[in-house]
């Protein structure tokens, strides 16, 4: 029975790996819930601490904090949020192929970048990349903290304030839904003037200690906030694109199982015909 | 019925409490702030500590912050509350942890962040126990 053994070891093993990534196919999709609720309970603070500011920034039209006012590009700084494991399909692949056209854009100007990067798959793409990280955190696990990235945004902005870099963008990937995940480059630094929203009331805040260092924090505080959402949002994204790469590998396991088992039963008849041919032959050659 | 505001307690992984109150009161930087409805606009740093807000019917629920923002409007509290411990050694070792980790180098500089650390950590620690003591006065004995 040619290789008839074989075949039916590999469909075993083919069978454990089917288990396996279904397996990860489910403990996905129930992260993934867990993480979409922590995208839609982080908002509220982003939207108030939003408001708070643009108000600030208008009521204060004479102090420019320097994270509001544009300068000129000698030198970029990226936050980068990637995963810190794979088997997520193409998701950090994408997310690196639109930060590199990114770059390349900067380069073809002369203008030098510097890395932040959160999650080991970004750090180990970037020196590979041979790019100048500064600064990392890695292994935030499923339920990351404002406090574990706390270190990261503040390299960045003090880079900022030191003006060795003149403006900070933030590259993560966007959950749309389950099945889409966009990269996206956003800039955090300056922030994106918000200045379209008139004013229409003529009060102001009265400040506790003085309007300055308020809004030093509060624009420090939201800056951190922008990158928690995208951690978590990179979050959700890793758990989907997770997700449907399991399924496919199991669906494909199946596939192969299938066809596995057909050529197991060919080679079985084919056995089965031999020997019958063989006994037919052998009593045709005695009578 | 007395005149309420809409407070918003939020933090950046998650919303605390939203709802109508009576009165606030929070641990500002310069001292403790009380603020009734139509209290004029303000905006001002928080010490770790317990927001205290007055329900509609004089109910008072203490919320722990360690540090943060509030902000003030005639009809609307916002609480910006933090979930880190905060102090600028801190955040400076924080960011100094991040570059150490990049550099991949592992130099000594325990000593002055622990010290922060510990401050910090104590600040946080008293103005629990004081959330504690409050809590435990008003339950029935």
């Amino acid at each position: 029975m040619a290789g008839g053994k074989e075949i039916k070891t590999k469909i075993r093993s083919v069978q454990n790996t089917q288990k396996i990534t279904r397996a990860m196919e489910m403990v996905a999709a129930s992260k993934m819930r867990k993480a979409q609720e922590r995208m839609q309970a982080a908002r509220p603070y982003a939207v108030k601490i939003r408001n708070v500011i643009a108000h600030l920034a208008a009521a204060q039209a004479e102090y420019r904090h320097p994270f509001l006012v544009d300068r000129e590009v000698r030198r970029v700084g990226y936050i980068v949020v990637s995963t810190d494991r794979g088997l997520c399909g193409g998701l950090n692949s994408n997310l690196f192929r639109a930060l590199v056209q990114d770059i390349d854009k900067w380069r073809r100007e002369g203008i030098e970048q510097d890395f932040c990067v959160i999650g080991s798959k970004g750090l180990g793409f970037l020196r590979r990349f041979g790019a100048k990280v500064v600064g990392h955190a890695t292994h935030l696990g499923d339920t990351p903290s404002v406090e574990g990235l706390i270190g990261t945004v503040k390299v960045m902005l003090d880079a900022f304030s030191e003006g060795r870099i003149d403006r900070l963008y933030l590259v993560y990937n966007d959950f749309v839904n389950s099945m889409t995940q966009r990269p996206v480059i956003e800039q955090v630094v300056p922030t994106p003037a918000s200045a379209e929203e008139e004013v229409k009331h003529h009060w102001d805040y009265i400040y506790e200690p003085e309007a300055k260092s308020v809004l030093d924090d509060l624009l420090v505080r939201y800056i951190e906030s922008l990158v928690y959402q995208a951690v978590v949002e990179n979050g959700a994204s890793e758990q989907a694109a997770r997700m449907v790469a399991m399924k496919a590998a199991s669906d494909n396991a199946g596939n192969l199982i299938d066809q596995l088992e057909l050529a197991y039963n060919k080679a079985r008849q084919a056995a089965i015909t031999q020997e019958l041919s063989e006994i037919v032959g052998g009593a045709a050659a005695l009578g | 019925m007395a005149m309420t505001v809409h407070v918003d307690i939020v933090s950046a992984e998650s919303e605390i409490f939203s709802g109508l109150a009576e009165m606030v009161v929070a641990p500002a930087e310069l001292g403790d702030i009380g603020i009734m409805p139509r209290h004029a606009p303000l905006v001002t740093k928080l010490r770790p500590g317990e927001v205290r807000v007055t329900h509609p019917g004089g109910e008072e629920e203490a919320f722990y912050v360690s540090g943060g923002m509030i902000e003030v409007q005639p009809h609307v509290v916002t609480v910006l509350s933090d979930t880190a411990l905060r102090a600028h050694d801190l955040d400076e070792a924080a960011a100094m942890a991040a570059k150490e980790s990049a550099e991949r180098a592992l130099a000594d500089r325990q000593a002055d962040i622990d010290e922060a650390a510990a401050r910090a950590q104590l600040a946080q620690a008293v103005a629990q126990l004081q959330a504690l003591q409050r809590l435990r006065r008003k339950l029935p004995r």
